[in-house]
């Protein structure tokens, strides 16, 4: 699968909060979304999706509710409580320290050292 | 988290995941009808599109799996699978599941039966309200709560830490209907009894501290609900209605309530008195007399936030007070408080002892049960070592293999906890309706079952079931499924000693223990059968009435005693006839302060002893067969005219005036001042308890001692049939309106035997039960090693042994453990029944009998137990194992 990239465990939680602080959205949706704003390079397992959804509702990091979607069906609608907000507020950064970290640490040259 | 919290939230959280599954069974459809509806806009028609929609999602059932997990403990379904899991396994060996849960519900049952007789017995309080803060007033020097009458005033009167104080004393008075009196057991009680327990009547009312107004003043009685239903068939009518007692009438005012039993947890009253209307129930006007204990019991609930101590202090100091104001009637006069038990406080103590001695047995019994099972089930882990590696192989999780394990272990305990609850509610049933004696129908063992014994037994069950259950723990954490599955189930053999040898030795020696107390207990009955009582019960019957009932009293009592005497005499077959107030071990007998001749300040502290004291005519002596060591008995010129004489035994003579010889011609008194002459010295005797040591007893002659109260000794080779109904009717002719009970004087035995006949058979029980552990678990050890070496055997036999080696080499493992286990019981066994001496007669384990007794027995069961073992040992054909192999 070239352009598409290995999902690192523990980040599908994020995208999906990610995602769900975009809009409220139903499962179907999230997948959508996190397709979308990755440019299709980030696909999610279908299967895996629903138990990392029921996991936030759990930790209360967002909230359900039953709704009818764009298509007329009826679907369970996902949102952010503030809980929520305030974990992808703090993921967000830790992610980007990360990364500017392994970055600059991949940007390394011998005469740096 | 407690019991009903847990089953609440369990509910909560069953009745929450229905709706959960079912939301998120909707909510994958509708993700599936989401995606079709994409697939189907990009050209597919709509059952192709949901086709391909649900093979892109997958498993579903697997998600919900993961969601479950997620939703946190899918504890009740894997359980429900570790039964259905469990059950089959336990299916499948039904000879090891029986065995199992039979084991365990004889433990698990005597536990329970045990437990209700401490429940019953001790545990439970009085069946009146607010049980917790009922006290009664016992005296701190000795085991008892008598208190005489002005005494009890006093107490009541000047205490500032009870709410009320009420006293009652045990009475049995006939009833006069006619033709054929009938005796009833009555509590003679305060007026404020009631009130100060709380009691409201069931019908009627009860009687009040306001309806006394001085002696025989208040001549109500109020039936026990019991009583009322037996003797009146529950007839409302008979409020109102006036029934003659001991001749006297007194008016029915009211029933009490049917949960009401009196204050003694066993023998509850046929009805209640005032005590003010003594006079009329006991023929005797004691109230005044601070010298006479009347009451058999005071007590009352004390004042909220007052402690028994504090309460202890208070009385105290009214003991302080009697004792400085009446001197002449009181030694020290301290209190304590004690919890009015089972008969007052007074049967507490070794009830309590032989309980709790029998509850320790009986935690052996399961113990050993315990270690029984627990080698069982390492065994067979052993065997199913090659499910338990491939099951590890295929991924399971070793926690999940030893839950799976215990859930197993919990379901034959639970079985076996159920079948065993089942028996003991049975047995526990029988005794609550078992009368022992025939004099006292009422008395009898009020240990029916409650919540609190289901409660123990569901306990004992579950705790016993994880207790076996992790034993074969170990072996399952170090299971290698790899080398398991590679070199088959032969395996490596163990290290010398396992865990599963040290858990039969100990078993073993468990069971020793139980056979050597049992033997003990049983050699201690066959002696106190045959001990010396100081009187001979054998060809002699009792005839106990009591004069006071049909209103004999002084001379007319006397003039009633000499026409008995004289009229039993004349049946043919009486060898010889005497009368004795209270004969010895009766149950409550008389005792006497008896004082040097040289004491003249005759006060309770300057005693020299307390004496038994029996009232007997000139024949008593002869007829008991009563062994006269020295001087003489008495006849009936001993009269209130001439001198006072006494015969005292062995040990008053010895304690008083140095030796037998020394006894007779010298003097004694008594509290009332008289100066007693010893005239002659009789053998020592059993007066109160057969394991009693040698007590100072004293009789006298009743024309100088006279009492109401009247027991004829009748000695006869006769049949005591035919000869019981002569003196019936002999009696009948004398006074048809007089009581009798006429019993053998083994009968009337059976009472003061009753407690070691009954410790007997429990520890018989047990020591069986025991017996039985014994061979289940050296059967079980032995069959077991036998089949695991067949092979072994076989090439054995192959090579040439012979029979002895091939048995050395199959059992010689069991015989030795049998054989170490046996001595370590044997030892602790010797050390505990020390314990029993207190109940059991001379119970004592030094006995070459008993020694003897329990290594047999031990043998025995060895013998027993490994036969059929040893049996398929030798009838290896070594090749028919080896071609199947």
């Amino acid at each position: 699968m070239s352009g598409q990239a290995q999902l690192l465990p523990g980040t599908l939680d994020l995208l999906i909060l990610k995602a769900v602080s975009l809009g409220p959205l139903h499962g179907y949706g999230v997948l959508l979304r996190i397709g979308q704003i990755s440019e299709r390079a980030l696909l999610i397992e279908q299967g895996a999706l629903y138990p990392a959804l029921f996991r936030l509702v759990r930790q209360g990091l967002l909230k359900a509710s039953w709704g009818t979607s764009e298509n007329n069906r009826r679907a369970k609608f996902y949102e952010l409580t503030s809980a929520g907000r305030k974990r992808l507020r703090e993921e967000t950064e830790g992610w980007n320290r990360l990364v500017s970290a392994i970055a600059s640490a991949l940007a390394a040259r011998p005469e740096e050292i | 988290m407690k019991f009903p919290a847990y089953i609440r939230s369990l509910a909560a959280r069953l009745f929450h995941r229905s709706q959960t599954e079912a939301d998120m069974e909707e909510e994958l459809r509708s993700h599936i009808q989401h995606r079709a509806d994409d697939l189907e806009r990009s050209g597919l028609d709509r059952r192709e599109a949901e086709r391909l929609a649900r093979i892109e999602f997958g498993g579903q059932a697997r998600v919900k799996e993961e969601v479950r997990e997620q939703f946190g403990g899918n504890f009740v379904e894997t359980l429900m699978q570790d039964v259905r899991f469990g059950l089959r396994v336990l299916r499948k060996s039904p000879g090891f599941t029986i065995v199992a849960v039979l084991t365990l519900a004889l433990a698990i049952g005597a536990n329970a039966v045990v437990f209700g007789v401490m429940n019953g017995l001790i545990l439970r309080p009085l069946n009146v309200p607010q049980p917790g803060s009922l006290y009664g007033i016992e005296h701190a020097d000795e085991h008892n709560m008598w208190e005489s009458y002005p005494d009890y005033l006093d107490l009541r009167d000047r205490n500032r830490s009870f709410d009320g104080l009420a006293g009652f004393s045990i009475d049995q008075v006939a009833l006069d209907t006619g033709e054929n009196p009938s005796r009833a057991w009555i509590d003679a009680v305060s007026g404020n009894y009631f009130d100060v327990l709380d009691v409201q009547p069931y019908l009627g009312r009860v009687f009040h501290g306001s309806d006394e107004h001085g002696p025989n003043s208040a001549p109500y009685i109020v039936l026990s609900h019991a009583y009322w239903q037996a003797h009146f068939q529950g007839d409302r009518g008979v409020l109102g209605r006036i029934i003659r007692l001991n001749k006297h009438p007194f008016t029915i005012v009211g029933v009490a309530p049917p949960e009401f039993h009196g204050t003694l947890l066993i023998g509850p009253p046929d009805f209640y008195v005032p005590i003010v209307n003594q006079e009329q129930i006991e023929g005797r006007n004691t109230l005044d007399e601070r010298r006479t204990h009347s009451l058999f019991m005071t007590l009352g609930h004390l004042k909220a936030g007052v402690t028994p101590e504090q309460a202890a202090a208070d009385l105290n100091s009214i003991g302080a007070y009697l004792e400085k104001t009446y001197p002449k009637d009181h030694g020290s006069t301290t209190f304590r408080l004690a919890r009015p038990g089972l008969y007052g406080n007074l049967l507490g103590g070794p009830v309590k002892a032989f309980v709790t001695g029998l509850t320790l047995l009986a935690g052996l019994i399961l113990l050993a049960a315990c270690a029984n099972l627990g080698s069982l089930f390492g065994a067979r882990s052993a065997d199913r070592s090659r499910e338990v590696a491939l099951r590890l192989a295929l991924g399971a999780s070793r926690n999940r293999i030893l839950r799976q394990l215990l859930t197993e272990a919990v379901l034959v305990s639970l079985a076996g906890g159920a079948l065993g609850l089942w028996g003991s509610v049975a047995l526990l049933r029988a005794l609550s309706a078992w009368n022992p004696f025939a004099r006292f129908p009422q008395l009898g063992m009020p240990v029916s079952p409650d919540a609190n014994v289901y409660a123990v037994a569901l306990a004992l069950a579950l705790v016993s079931g994880l207790l076996f259950g992790i034993v074969p723990m170990r072996q399952v954490f170090r299971t290698d499924p790899y080398q398991i599955v590679k070199a088959g189930r032969s395996g490596a053999v163990g290290r010398r000693i396992t865990a599963r040898d040290l858990l039969l030795a100990a078993q073993i020696a468990i069971c020793a223990v139980l056979v050597t107390a049992s033997i003990v207990a049983v050699r201690g009955l066959a002696r106190s059968l045959g001990s010396n009582f100081g009187f001979e019960p054998r060809n002699a019957m009792l005839i106990e009435t009591d004069l006071d009932s049909a209103d004999y009293r002084g001379d007319k009592a006397i003039e009633m005693q000499k026409r008995m005497l004289d009229s039993v005499r004349t049946i043919p077959g009486v060898e010889s006839v005497g009368l004795i107030g209270r004969p010895p071990l009766y149950g409550g007998g008389f005792a006497a302060l008896v004082f040097t001749d040289q004491t003249t300040d005759l006060r309770p502290a300057n005693a020299a002893l307390t004496a038994m004291k029996y009232n007997v005519s000139p024949e008593y002596l002869h007829a008991a067969g009563t062994v006269l060591m020295t001087g003489r008995g008495f006849d009936w010129h001993d009269d209130k005219d001439s001198e006072r004489v006494g015969v005292v035994n062995r040990e008053l003579a010895g304690k008083i005036f140095g030796s037998t010889m020394n006894a007779v011609g010298a003097h004694f008194k008594l509290r009332d001042g008289a100066r007693v002459r010893v005239v002659g010295v009789v053998e020592d005797g059993k007066y109160e308890s057969l394991t009693e040591d040698p007590e100072p007893a004293l009789f006298l002659p009743i024309l100088q001692a006279p009492m109401t109260e009247t027991c004829l000794v009748v000695r006869s080779y006769r049949d005591p049939q035919p000869l019981g109904a002569a003196i019936q009717s002999k009696m009948r002719g004398l006074d048809r309106g007089l009581p009798v009970f006429i019993e053998t004087w083994h009968q009337q035995l059976a009472i003061a035997l009753f407690p070691s006949r009954l410790a007997t058979a429990a520890l018989g029980v047990l020591g069986a039960m025991g017996a039985v552990l014994a061979i289940t678990g050296i059967f079980g050890m032995a069959a077991y090693s036998v089949s695991k070496r067949l092979k072994e055997l076989g090439i054995r036999i192959a090579i040439g042994a012979r029979p002895k080696e091939v048995l050395q080499a199959a059992l010689g493992r069991a015989f030795k453990l049998l054989a170490f286990g046996s001595a370590a019981g044997l030892l602790i066994g010797i050390f505990a029944s020390r314990v029993l001496a207190f109940i059991v007669y001379q119970a004592t384990p030094r006995d070459p009998v008993v020694l003897a007794g329990a290594v047999l027995a031990m043998l025995l069961l060895g013998l027993l137990a490994t036969w059929i073992p040893a049996q398929r040992a030798l009838s290896v054909d070594p090749l028919t194992l080896l071609r199947e192999e």
